[in-house]
């Protein structure tokens, strides 16, 4: 296994709050790795500096080295190129407010692809892979942000497939969607862990159990434990905060 | 007693609600009402000149007869090339600031500065307009410079209201969008730019209510008493040449010019209305078709 993310002593303030406190680990190549923690962790904005849209917010502070395939990722001079790598899906469904169909073109479509036959299969791709194909394709041409919560999330996550990324990031994507499709999307997820790399934040510690390879812990800011999901998940967890907090005794 | 029965709090809250509720009902009535007087008794008081003829003629015999065509076109021109200078600045520099510029203390300085600028009476944008155009750039009276005066008058009306309806596009938008590699220019094009067009005509609107109505700044920039051309031509004046205006046409013929017969006046302010209205309808028909397909 090679590392495909390596994070050292990451630290991100906003203002004066700190919201990550020098992380340090390594995302390997083609993992599932969970992220778990309680709110206001700095799971969010661990993402946020993955794709660097943290850079959009006002007043932040980054210290440390994020690296993707071993190139610094903020020396990196096209930072969209940098976001074309990175699929990433919010907690909150985005319809953005196109139709369905370019919704999931957007994303090639400001790459400069404009070839209809090929942007037709990229759309029905991300649509099948995101489970929303089979509800949608009578309808492609209708707004995006008219679907129901739960198949705005998928569309979300079918625009988060359409630029090919090497890296999937899932900020509690299952908040949203009723269980039937969370399972669905969940399986989707294993078969794309063949060709990409994912990172899973989930609130639900049960999710990153089923999918996670290595999960992480993340409490304020801090890097509690990461380990093997099944040691992470059993008596073996090192530290007692984790025991505490998969056992659901607080957080 | 039953769950559902009234009591006398629910029975009072109800009546406090229909007292409430006629009372801002009334208000509504009360800002209708002057206006239809308004418009119903200029109509009234004008209808014995207003005609086609009253529109494309020229006046006669020192304003006392005729229509008043120089003034119409005047205000067309002035309006729309102020309209034409405005509009883009205005959008531009509003995109800039709330779109591009961070959130530091010179922005908030702009920001500031433009608020205030919308609160500058207008007869000091005139002498603005006067120092600036006529003179130091050397444009002489003339609808160039009348009407760049006018544009500089209203654009704080633009950015503001720009600014206003881009600000009400949610940021999660634009956050989906750089999660996808766009880049800014593409999100604003893309995405932020058609949810906030209907806010921009909004402002649009303002400008040209505002540029159509205002004497002052064109009296020493650009309008004149009098000036002859030719009747029925759209593209009489150069913007070289001065021009009439109805706001400073209808001033002149009220208060300087004795004996005009009182339909002349009301007449000409039920055209300055009109001309207001007619070039905001396009906008307004704009407005509702984008309204009509309302996004979100």
């Amino acid at each position: 296994m090679e590392p495909k993310i390596e994070i050292s002593s990451l630290r991100v303030k906003y203002g004066s709050k700190e919201a990550l406190k020098g992380l340090s680990f390594q995302i390997m190549k083609n993992e599932i790795l969970g992220i778990i923690g309680p709110a206001q962790s700095g799971k969010t904005t661990l993402l946020k500096v993955v794709n660097r849209t943290i850079e959009h917010v006002p007043g932040v502070e980054l210290n440390g080295m994020v690296s993707i395939d071993g190139v610094d990722i903020f020396k990196m001079r096209d930072v969209h190129a940098l976001r074309r790598r990175v699929g990433m899906v919010a907690p909150l469904p985005v319809g953005l407010p196109l139709s369905i169909y370019e919704n999931v073109a957007f994303a090639p479509r400001t790459g400069g692809m404009n070839n209809k036959a090929k942007l037709d299969v990229i759309v029905e791709r991300c649509l099948t892979q995101a489970a929303l194909w089979d509800e949608v394709k009578d309808r492609l041409h209708t707004l995006g942000t008219k679907l129901s919560g739960g198949q705005q999330q998928r569309l979300t996550i079918a625009r988060a497939l359409s630029h090919n990324p090497e890296i999937l990031c899932l900020d509690e994507f299952s908040i949203a969607i009723d269980p039937v499709t969370t399972m669905r999307i969940e399986e989707v997820l294993k078969e794309l862990r063949s060709s990409m790399t994912i990172i899973l934040v989930t609130n639900l510690v049960q999710q990153a159990r089923r999918l996670a390879d290595r999960t992480a812990f993340i409490l304020n800011g801090e890097l509690v434990e990461l380990a093997e999901t099944n040691l992470l998940f059993s008596d073996q967890a090192v530290d007692q905060r984790t025991k505490d907090y998969v056992g659901g005794i607080f957080g | 007693m039953h769950p559902f029965q009234e009591t006398i709090h629910s029975k009072s809250r109800q009546r406090k609600e229909t007292y409430i509720k006629g009372l801002f009902c009334c208000m509504t009535i009360a800002i209708i009402i002057p206006l239809i007087l308004i418009i119903g008794y200029m109509l009234h008081e004008a209808s014995p000149v207003l005609s086609a003829d009253f529109l494309l003629k020229a006046p006669e015999r020192g304003m006392k007869a005729g229509g008043i065509w120089p003034a119409l076109l005047g205000t067309i021109y002035l309006v729309m090339m102020s309209l034409i200078v405005a509009a883009p600045i205005g959008v531009m520099a509003a995109i800039y600031l709330n779109e591009y510029a961070g959130d530091n203390w010179l922005t908030r300085t702009v920001n500031l500065a433009v608020i205030n600028l919308a609160g500058v009476p207008s007869i000091v944008h005139a002498l603005f307009g006067l120092g600036a155009f006529v003179l130091f750039a050397g444009m002489g009276k003339s609808i160039l410079a009348a009407s760049l005066t006018l544009a500089v008058m209203t654009l704080p009306v633009i950015i503001t209201s720009t600014k206003e309806s881009l600000a009400a596009v949610p940021m999660a938008f634009r956050e989906a969008c750089w999660n996808v590699g766009a880049t800014k220019w593409q999100t604003i094009r893309r995405v932020v730019i058609p949810n906030s067009i209907s806010g921009m005509l909004t402002g649009f609107i303002l400008e040209v209510s505002r540029a159509a109505g205002e004497t002052a700044p064109i009296m020493f920039t650009g309008a004149v008493f009098y000036k002859a051309v030719e009747e029925g031509n759209l593209f009489a004046y150069n913007l070289t040449d001065q021009c009439m205006a109805l706001s400073m046409h209808l001033f002149t013929i009220s208060t300087q010019v004795p004996g005009v017969p009182e339909a002349i006046p009301f007449a000409t302010a039920i055209v300055l209305l009109g001309t207001v209205l007619v070039i905001n309808a396009f906008s307004i028909a704009f407005r509702i078709y984008l309204r009509s397909r309302k996004r979100w």
